[in-house]
């Protein structure tokens, strides 16, 4: 075996396992200040509004840190694997690359599991404006750890801010130049807040579900109603923002990385007047379309992005022409148009509900309420399937290279370690992730099951 | 010659690992004593001594491989995949123990907390072994090739010196596991723990005055710092002294004492790592491939920004750490109480 396909798989598998949970609990780390604050806000006087937010607010909680537990177990490995696995890379990008790793650990690995500390085992030691505060920490915190490493992401896509160091008339390695430039290249901003706004339709559709699955069962009534409430409206305002900035985030993607955007296209031709493809079927061996479906007027592609019907995009053709390696076509292609299905997927559910809410017949137990919060239990796993397309999307491609025109990936592993040895670690780390995985959903099932621990008066008094 | 910004963060990363190994060093130490513990209730308290803190201690560990990847590339690059099988074995017990630690408590059959007691234990002996080893081999020197890439066999990383120091860790860890327990137990349990605490402790000195004269005698290179500047045996006998002071002040019932001079003993430790290492990073079995700091260094742009980041971010961080630990650490733990 291939050691540059074994490191590919091993990484690709221990990162795309890792992100199935750091979106939702950065998501979920937001919902939980929100009821922290309403918390925090009761007086001394409402003794069961008391009872019910702090209830609440360590329900989710719970489900919060069992998820972070294994996000943080999980995310060990991506500190050391760049050096394990990828030291040609690590050598190359070092200087560039590993400032915004150490900031991601000063600036938000300390801040989140600090804080959580206190959220987990502080509750009859501190006062409640500082588990306020404490859950403040670890919601930015969260956030900013997001923030960092979509920026190292993002610098893998739009490097700047770096120079060339040559030796014998060979490129062996970057040097930051400028830490601004290199911070915000052109792709940080719009994949962060890409991102970002997915980690929030993904925390706001897991408490849709779980509310949803209450309501279903007549449990937890007012419980359930108010989350199933935050939760519509968080799920329907950020899946609406989705579209304009991924759109943001596509036009970047033509104007940086053409091949990426081609691909994702399918642009062919000269690329001026392109159509939109909505559905195209690909050759499995050739990868070219042998049935699409476009957006039924002409010139939509430019019209779309650049609001420009004229507007010339490098076509796969042309980039080809010029030199330039194209990504592999259907392991971009496909997951791309999913994710974007997805997406009007969540508008339209969200919607829904909050129309449903709305005229009162969300919980009137007719047939269409009852449908509407199965389909919601449904949709729980959905923005986590939507959340990994983005990334499988993302980075196949950027391939053949690591560093977009900069360094390939086949020159980036590292060069002493053996297949065999390769082998054994995605062995070893398939076995415990699977353990990890069954896990968590068994003890987060629990966990649902067993609902939020107040009096059954207030947890059922309809509001 | 390394240059001030560079030794700088030489010391910066030394900081950094120290925290972790006193921070994260009781939590391992608490995993090995947890396989001798009598009774539900006893290991229902370890858990508690250790509490939700063990994970802000591991972001120690990650702290210090992202400085490292930030500050020495090379050093970072090289040390990960030359150590390649024992850093994959590493991450798999940390995720192991992990994992232990955050579900142990969820159900309460017998044989499943049995299991994850086990796994506790066992990640936790395994983690502080292999990171001991890792150093060790350091301190040995690796096979290098041209291009400063580790080109040994694996077997080269099982050599006596390092494996001698992967004991010499886990007694260390031991030791200051115990000690903390002792400073948050009482009554018999607490003697107990002292009782541990000597054990541990008689590993740890004997073993480090056979490392020290291992040292001398056999791994000549890391001597020249001494040779050069007498009067640094001072560092030594000091890391020494601490290390006598732990069963002294336990056995007087200076319980915080204890921990403090068990604390003091694995940062006096560091130092003469430091000292024996430096100007190098990872010395090599061919002194002329040997990786100095300023090899390994990043640019000093790089350096200065995250020179920066670290005077501002690091007396936060140690501020909040310190507010958290004094709120959520210092009082006894009782095994039937439902707080930490």
């Amino acid at each position: 075996m291939d050691p540059v396909i074994l490191s590919r798989l091993q990484f690709a598998l221990t990162i795309g396992f890792h992100y199935i949970f750091p979106p939702v609990t950065i998501g979920l780390a937001w919902l939980i200040v929100w009821f922290m604050t309403k918390y925090a806000r009761t007086g001394e006087k409402n003794l069961e509004d008391e009872i019910y937010y702090r209830a609440t607010t360590r329900f989710w909680l719970k489900l919060f840190t069992l998820t972070f537990a294994v996000g943080v177990a999980t995310g060990l490995t991506m500190a050391f694997q760049f050096g394990t696995n990828w030291s040609g890379y690590s050598r190359f990008v070092g200087d560039v690359f590993g400032p915004p790793l150490a900031l991601e650990a000063i600036s938000a690995f300390f801040l989140e599991s600090t804080f959580l500390a206190i959220l987990i085992a502080g509750w009859d030691r501190v006062s409640k404006r500082t588990l306020w505060f404490s859950s403040l920490m670890v919601a930015i915190g969260s956030t900013l750890s997001g923030l960092w490493i979509l920026i190292a992401n993002s610098w893998m896509h739009t490097p700047k801010g770096y120079k060339p160091v040559y030796e014998n008339d060979e490129l062996v390695k970057v040097e930051l130049t400028s830490f601004w430039k290199a911070a915000l290249n052109p792709s940080s901003v719009p994949r962060f807040l890409h991102t970002i706004d997915g980690a929030l339709i993904t925390g706001a559709f897991f408490m849709v579900g779980v509310s949803a699955f209450y309501i279903l069962k007549g449990e937890n009534k007012r419980f359930a109603k108010e989350c199933m409430k935050v939760a519509l409206i968080v799920a329907f305002l950020t899946s609406l923002a989705q579209p304009m900035i991924g759109h943001y985030h596509a036009v970047q993607v033509a104007e940086t990385q053409p091949e990426k955007f081609a691909t994702y296209e399918l642009i062919e031709g000269d690329g001026t007047g392109a159509p939109m493809p909505l559905f195209a079927i690909l050759d499995p061996s050739s990868e070219e379309p042998i049935f699409r479906i476009d957006v039924p007027f002409p010139d939509a592609l430019g019209i779309v992005f650049f609001f420009d019907p004229n507007h010339d995009f490098q076509s796969l053709d042309e980039l080809e022409d010029e030199g330039w390696p194209l990504p592999p076509q259907s392991l971009t292609f496909y997951p791309f148009h999913l994710m974007i299905a997805l997406g009007f997927l969540f508008i339209l559910m969200s919607g829904l509900g909050l129309f449903l809410l709305k005229n009162d017949r969300l919980y009137n137990e007719s047939k269409v309420s009852k449908l509407y919060l199965f389909a919601s239990i449904l949709c729980i796993p959905l923005p986590f399937i939507a959340n990994e397309l983005g990334w499988i999307a993302t980075e196949v491609g950027r391939q053949p290279w690591i560093v977009y025109r900069l360094l390939r990936t086949e020159d980036a592993i590292s060069p002493n370690v053996a297949a065999g040895e390769i082998l054994f670690s995605i062995i070893l780390f398939t076995s415990i992730y699977i353990l990890l995985f069954f896990l968590w959903m068994f003890l987060l099932i629990r966990e649902i099951h067993r609902g939020p621990e107040m009096p059954t008066q207030i947890k059922n008094e309809g509001i | 010659m390394p240059t001030n910004l560079e030794i700088a963060w030489f010391l910066i990363i030394g900081f950094i690992f120290v925290v972790f190994a006193i921070l994260d060093g009781f939590d391992l130490g608490i995993g090995f004593w947890h396989l001798f513990t009598k009774g539900e209730e006893e290991r229902n308290l370890m858990f508690k001594a250790i509490g939700p803190l063990w994970d802000g201690n591991e972001v120690w560990l990650i702290a210090g491989g992202a400085g490292l990847f930030a500050a020495f590339p090379l050093v970072y690059a090289t040390f990960f995949s030359g150590l390649y099988l024992a850093v994959m074995v590493l991450i798999w017990a940390l995720i192991f123990r992990a994992i232990s630690f955050e579900f142990r408590n969820e159900l309460t059959s017998h044989k499943w907390r049995r299991f994850w007691d086990f796994a506790f234990a066992f990640g936790s002996v395994l983690t502080a072994f292999l990171l001991s080893v890792a150093l060790g081999n350091v301190l040995h020197g690796f096979p290098m090739d041209e291009e400063q890439n580790f080109n040994g066999a694996f077997l080269d990383l099982l050599n006596p010196y390092a494996l001698i120091i992967g004991v010499l860790g886990v007694a260390m860890f031991c030791t200051h596991g115990a000690a903390y327990l002792s400073l948050r137990t009482e009554k018999e349990i607490q003697i107990r723990t002292k009782n541990w605490l000597f054990y541990g402790w008689i590993v740890y000195i004997i073993l480090f005055i056979i490392v020290s004269g291992y040292t001398i005698v056999g791994q000549e290179h890391l001597m020249d710092n001494y040779e050069d500047k007498p009067y640094l045996w001072v560092v030594p006998i000091l890391t020494l002294t601490s290390i006598f002071l732990i069963r002294e002040f336990s056995s007087r019932d200076l319980n915080l004492l204890a921990f403090i001079a068990s604390a003091l003993s694995i940062t006096m430790i560091m130092v003469l790592v430091g000292i024996a290492l430096y100007p190098n990073m990872i010395p090599a079995t061919d002194p002329n491939l040997t990786i100095s700091i300023a090899d390994a260094a990043a640019s000093s742009k790089t350096l200065e920004i995250m020179l920066i980041i670290g005077l501002v971010g690091f007396p936060i961080i140690i501020l909040y750490t310190a507010w958290v630990y004094k709120t959520l650490v210092f009082e006894k733990v009782q095994a039937n109480s439902t707080s930490y």
